[in-house]
């Protein structure tokens, strides 16, 4: 492009600056891998070779997001010049506490799916299909974790486009189990193209105050320039359209339909991942770009999300108690449990902050497992609809006792992972002295008891059906991810070390703090 | 806060009008109509009225296309409109098209399994199945979907 021209200059006297060991490109490369892995998938054309490749893609991504979590995790920031190019100009990736926390938490996710998805989507869809299911797969972890690591508000579209996209072809391969995965995700797709076009308003409207697409500097311009109609109606685009992906309370009508009829093993990697994803870009938008003391944000957080938070709380509760099929009770579930996510947004204090990166993780392990426990269900009792499932705990006694723990995970019983970050969002409640919220936290928890329970006796305490149809423990390769997972249930509840340090880093970060205060 | 909709206002803001009249049929077409091709188009409308609102905001008055002469001896009188704009379009119009497709491509494979493109034939099919599983897996449990 001739307009870059006028920039040589500046980039060749950063040339200084440009990474040249491996180690110091370690943040692109972790979008990298997965981004060339799916192409080459394609390209080979091998049934065999698809899963060993994504496979691999995605253990090479989990070993660099780890390796970046270390290095940020006292609190300091990765800025990466993509190509050298200096940001403001250049595309900037910057990796800090908050995010690699989330890559980690996506690779992480990808790398325990994968084994589980290779049994589970062998039998859910067609064989001709599983190459083209790959390269999809590792095109959505890339644009997950794009959107997760750049810096720059415009190429966030761009990786969230690219997540969306796979994510709607991937829902699309439950239609030779249920055709009404067609029409989910034709859905999803609607109402997900309105959101991200409503967030590409968005940003063409900040870059019409600020000039600039580089999320650092659109936050500096900002704060120089104050509140002014343009950023606010910016603003205002910006969190509904993101919040569509993330379904909050009144835009969460695409989520039930689409993860009920999406092939299990897709279910679990999105409902772990992909409205976490959505929950950090909101996080980023409204802490890093506008800051917290914009009062518009303020505002609108305690008007608005604070209540539709509060109201996905008890109303997908609600709702998840009266459904008949497990998979879709669980999506429910996931509507309510992005509620406390948004509730701890919304207190916009550290504890507050700490907590919704917290539940963030704990609930993405707890969703992961019990969807895998679902596609264990499918796969050998024929369906996830409660009248398949009586008496299957002795029959299927791992597969049920690893659903039972995540479902406590899902309760928060003290002892798994859903406890801590609850009481965290209680303690930031009663920080505010909001106790009638923290009331509320542990009132809705209530109502999680009740539909985890109706799981437990269903799988324990009723009589198996009549037709005493045969029904064998699910195979090796789907009980050991879904193991890892229940056990991480368990592991996070107890050792909060890694989370909790990370997500106090992570918030302190977003919230502005001095880096030299965080890590303590 | 209504007396800077002056006449020069109104006018010279033209184009961000015809932005928000284009947007706003987009989504009525989305919202309003049955046909699913129909609703496809109405969404096509929407993210293209998003490229107006773009390309007007690269416009500079007086600004000419963005591009160097060969020699790059470039003369500092001559203004330039903002090709920023523009690349960042070029991107969203690619996105566009990937999604246009995917959704042409859904909306055939709905027409296989389905035999119908509109949304009322399509709601009462799929309540039907809800009623019918309700029938065989609710009511055994003493539930209801």
């Amino acid at each position: 492009m001739a307009t870059d021209v006028s920039h040589g200059a500046a980039t060749a006297a950063d040339h200084a600056h440009v990474a040249l060991t491996l180690v110091d490109h370690l943040p692109v490369l972790v979008i990298l891998v997965p981004f060339m892995a799916a192409p080459l998938i394609v390209l080979i054309g091998s049934r065999g070779l698809a899963w060993p490749i994504a496979f691999a893609a995605s253990i090479v991504s989990t070993v660099v997001s780890f390796l970046l979590l270390m290095q940020v995790i006292d609190g300091s920031v990765i800025s990466y010049h993509l190509g050298g190019w200096a940001p403001p100009l250049g595309i900037e990736y910057r990796v800090d506490a908050a995010n690699a926390f989330v890559l980690l938490l996506v690779s992480g996710i990808s790398t325990v799916v994968l084994p589980y998805a290779r049994t589970s989507v062998a039998a859910e869809v067609p064989k001709r299909q599983h190459t083209l299911f790959y390269t999809a797969y590792l095109l959505c972890v890339t644009g997950l974790m794009g959107v997760t690591v750049t810096g720059d508000a415009f190429n966030v579209f761009v990786f969230l486009e690219i997540s969306s996209l796979s994510t709607y072809v991937l829902i699309a391969q439950g239609s030779f189990r249920d055709k009404r995965a067609l029409t989910a995700s034709l859905d999803y797709l609607m109402m997900g193209t309105i959101g991200a076009t409503f967030f590409v308003i968005g940003i063409g409207l900040l870059y019409m105050a600020t000039g600039t697409l580089n999320m650092a500097d659109i936050a500096d311009r900002i704060a120089e320039q104050g509140s002014n109609r343009t950023v606010r109606s910016a603003f205002a685009f910006i969190v509904v359209g993101v919040g569509l992906k993330v379904a909050i309370y009144p835009l969460h009508l695409w989520l039930p339909n689409a993860y009920t009829f999406a092939p299990s093993a897709v279910t679990s990697f999105l409902a772990a991942t992909a409205t976490k994803v959505a929950i950090y870009v909101l996080m980023r938008f409204i802490f890093t770009v506008f800051q917290p003391g914009f009062p518009f944000a303020v505002n609108t957080l305690f008007y608005i999300i604070v209540p539709f938070a509060l109201l996905a709380m008890f109303a997908a509760s609600f709702i998840a108690i009266f459904q008949s099929d497990l998979k879709r009770m669980l999506a429910y579930s996931s509507i309510a449990q992005i509620g406390y996510i948004l509730l701890g947004i919304g207190f916009l204090s550290e504890t507050g902050l700490t907590a919704s990166i917290v539940h963030l993780f704990n609930h993405g392990v707890t969703k992961a497992a019990l969807f895998m426990g679902v596609g264990a269900f499918v796969l050998r009792a024929g369906g996830s609809f409660y009248d398949r499932l009586p008496g299957l705990g002795r029959s299927m006694p791992l597969t049920s006792a690893a659903m039972v723990i995540a479902g406590l995970s899902l309760i928060g019983v003290p002892g798994t992972a859903g406890f801590i970050s609850k009481w965290v969002l209680v303690q930031a409640a009663l920080e505010l002295n909001w106790w009638p919220i923290a009331l509320m936290i542990v009132a809705s928890s209530l109502l999680a008891v009740v539909y985890v329970w109706r799981m437990v006796e269903i799988l324990y305490l009723m009589a198996p059906a009549d037709d005493k149809f045969h029904v064998q423990e699910a195979p090796m390769s789907m009980l050991i991810p879904l193991w890892i997972m229940a056990l991480g249930c368990i592991y996070f509840g107890i050792n909060t070390d890694l989370t909790m340090s990370a997500a106090t880093t992570a918030a302190q970060g977003l919230l502005g703090e001095p880096a030299v205060m965080a890590g303590h | 806060m209504f007396e800077e909709f002056t006449w020069d206002f109104i006018v010279g803001h033209m184009n961000y009008w015809l932005f928000i009249v284009l947007m706003m049929t987009g989504l009525y077409i989305v919202v309003a109509r049955g046909n699913l091709v129909k609703k496809l188009v109405g969404l096509n409308i929407f993210q293209t009225s998003v490229f107006m609102l773009y390309i007007s905001m690269g416009k500079i008055t007086g600004g000419t296309a963005p591009i160097f002469p060969t020699d790059m001896k470039v003369d500092p009188d001559v203004i330039y409109s903002n090709p920023l704009p523009h690349v960042l379009i070029l991107t969203a119009i690619v996105v566009g098209i990937a999604t246009t497709s995917l959704a042409l491509a859904l909306i055939v494979r709905i027409r296989e399994e389905y035999g119908t493109i509109e949304e009322a034939g399509l709601l009462e099919i799929e309540s039907a199945i809800a009623r019918a599983d309700n029938k065989i897996h609710g009511e055994a449990m003493g539930g209801r979907a």
